[in-house]
């Protein structure tokens, strides 16, 4: 039989049934819809959260200290690990691939200026910290390349908090005291928002060395580096082992690369975005299951003209190919409704709601509509192998 | 052309066998019409399955055209339906959704036949039974002499060797099926072997040669003496 003949014999017995044929077709399509619209809200947060990652560049890589590994004990005995210090990140500047590298204190201080009071996230940085995270200085300066062991007590402000303790005044030059100490304000930060639930505008930074004895620790909370671009994240894992290990006498840290964080993130986001369409799949599932039904019912209405076409010298495949091909031709129009139902759905609720995040890549849609097809094909089998394999005689006698 | 040797169709029904037709042996020969009767149940609707290819025989031999078309796989015995067969059916068996020249044409599709050579087939068909005016309306717009000349139509558009009529007229008024007779044996007098099952005596006696059955036997196989309407022409 040619393709051409067998569109139309498939075609006209689904017109015949018009009702029937949409209502089927239409179950596919909510279905469909549903898989286009979820993965669409999945993968749109999926691009959100890690475009919020990587807003810092993906050449970071940050040095914890102690040793945390997936498998394996504590590999340098109990309390036995040194601190992350000032010297160890000023050792690391020297690095040939290290383009910027900050050591970080983090902790909650009570800020005072004039008689406001505010409580506030204090970072203790290094003056390359706005290098490494792609920040900005609004008015004045960062923190002033001192020291690093004994640097001047000068302090620059997030944005937020600059408003809350000065409002509309100018803060250079203002005195301020933090947990105790005073500090003079060089500068003042753009505004960066909210990243991942931080508010890095209601931030002071200090010179780490300060923020160490003003949180009254030992350690770093952390070093971060960034490297040259083009260097091989292997080579920049390596040079900081050996030279940490060197100064320390054993492994006593952690690094994990931005590239190690986003890969790890992304394979969670991946099963989020797969969780939500495999809940859109459930409805998908019915649809197929309206597809077996209707062609069953078809299959017992149209016994007759199975028996004839027999009679007629139809082959067994060929009977089993027209019913196949409707069940086919209803799961893939139904998939097409429903990708233009679900992508249009997923525009408008962009639309209506623009912070949420939607995206539907290309290959969705295309697999979306192979999934309907080959759930056409899945549903199709059972009724049409019932339908080639009628006994002709039987077919023709029934009424 | 056509030779049955010992044919038996068995069915079960519940835990006792039926013998449809109990060791039937027959050879038609080519351009023969033939008129099979009989009371219900006796096994001539059976016999016509069985010559259709639509039926397989439990045991026994069918050679058509020499060939034992028993031993033919689906594939084949389709083939051979569709080029060497053609059926009428008392019910007529239009496809409702297609209109007449679309259901002439269905057996030239399956064979997968050149849609221009199709066309010219099918005008013919249908010209040559008088329906060249109704080859757009569908089987429920036409009359129940008009459906059956449409299935005929569709029995002869790929020129079989042998035409199975299983009571033709069965579901028509007198005139009508008068009608349906008569274009039945003009393609006879063509050269088409016809075989007819009917339990009209009337109709039965027109054909040349006539078949009784009984219980799934052949219980007469008689030549026409008196000259019928049938071959009066011939």
């Amino acid at each position: 039989m040619r393709t051409r003949d067998f569109l139309n014999l498939t075609g006209s017995s689904l017109i015949a049934h018009r009702l029937r044929s949409f209502l089927t077709a239409l179950g596919i399509a909510v279905g469909i819809a549903a898989v286009v619209l979820l993965t669409s809200i999945g993968e749109g947060v999926h691009q959100f959260v890690l475009s919020e990652f990587t807003q810092f560049g993906t050449t970071l890589v940050s040095i914890n200290p102690g040793k945390t590994t997936t498998h394996g004990g504590n590999v340098g005995g109990f309390g036995t690990e040194r601190p992350l210090t000032i010297e160890d990140a000023e050792a690391l500047q020297r690095l040939p691939f290290a383009r910027a590298v900050v050591p970080l204190v983090q902790g909650n201080a009570e800020v005072e200026a004039d008689n406001r009071r505010r409580r506030t996230n204090v970072y203790g940085a290094g003056p390359q910290w706005p290098e490494a995270y792609r920040m900005q200085v609004k008015s004045g300066r960062f923190l002033p390349d001192d020291d690093p062991v004994a640097p001047r007590a000068f302090a620059v402000l997030g944005s937020k908090l600059r408003q809350e303790l000065f409002g509309d005044r100018s803060p250079l030059g203002q005195r301020i005291t933090i947990g105790g100490s005073r500090y003079r304000v060089i500068g003042v930060m753009e505004s960066k928002g909210t990243v991942l639930g931080f508010d890095l505008d209601d931030t002071v930074y200090i010179p780490a060395a300060r923020a160490l004895s003003l949180f009254n620790k030992d350690t770093l909370f952390q070093i971060d580096l960034m490297y040259r671009q083009g260097t091989p994240v292997d080579t920049v894992v390596e040079g900081i082992k050996s030279l940490l290990e060197a100064r320390h006498g054993r492994d006593d840290f952690t690094i994990t690369t931005q590239q190690q964080m986003l890969d790890v993130l992304g394979s969670v986001l991946d099963v989020l975005t797969f969780a939500v369409g495999a809940i859109g799949g459930i409805s998908l599932l019915v649809g197929g299951i309206g597809i077996v039904t209707i062609m069953t019912i078809a299959i017992n209405e149209r016994t007759n003209e199975i028996g004839l076409l027999r009679a007629l010298g139809a082959k067994q495949s060929q009977v089993l190919g027209l019913f196949l091909g409707e069940a086919i031709v209803l799961a893939a129009f139904g998939g097409l409704a429903g990708l233009v139902l679900g992508v249009g759905i997923a525009e408008l609720l962009h639309l209506a709601l623009p912070a949420l995040p939607v995206h539907t890549p290309l290959l969705y849609v295309a697999l979306a509509e192979a999934i309907a097809v080959v759930i056409g094909l899945a549903a199709g089998v059972l009724p049409a192998r019932r339908a080639a394999l009628l006994d002709p005689v039987e077919a023709l006698r029934s009424e | 052309m056509i030779q049955l040797t010992g044919i038996h169709r068995d069915f079960q029904v519940g835990d006792q066998t039926v013998h449809a037709l109990d060791d039937v042996t027959l050879t038609i020969d080519s351009g023969e019409y033939i008129s099979i009767m009989g009371p219900s149940g006796s096994g001539k609707s059976t016999l016509l399955n069985l010559l259709g290819l639509l039926d397989k025989p439990s045991s026994g031999s069918y050679r058509l055209n020499g060939q034992d078309v028993t031993a033919l796989s689906d594939i084949q015995q389709a083939q051979v339906r569709n080029r060497e067969i053609g059926f009428v059916f008392q019910m007529f068996h239009l496809v409702p959704r297609l209109t007449a020249a679309e259901n002439v044409e269905l057996p030239l599709i399956l064979a997968g036949e050149a849609p221009e050579q199709r066309k010219s087939r099918v005008t013919r068909a249908l010209a040559d039974l008088g329906l060249s005016d109704r080859s757009h309306h569908k089987p429920d717009q036409l009359s129940g002499g008009q459906r059956q000349r449409v299935a005929i139509a569709r029995a002869t558009v790929t020129e079989p060797n042998v035409l199975l009529a299983d009571e033709p007229t069965g579901n028509l008024d007198h005139k009508s099926g008068q009608d349906v007779i008569r274009i039945l044996e003009e393609l006879n007098q063509r050269g088409i072997t016809l075989i007819m099952v009917t339990h009209d005596p009337e109709m039965g006696q027109r054909a040349r040669r006539q078949l009784h059955m009984m219980d799934g036997r052949l219980d007469i196989d008689q030549l026409n003496q008196t000259d019928s309407a049938g071959d009066g022409t011939a």
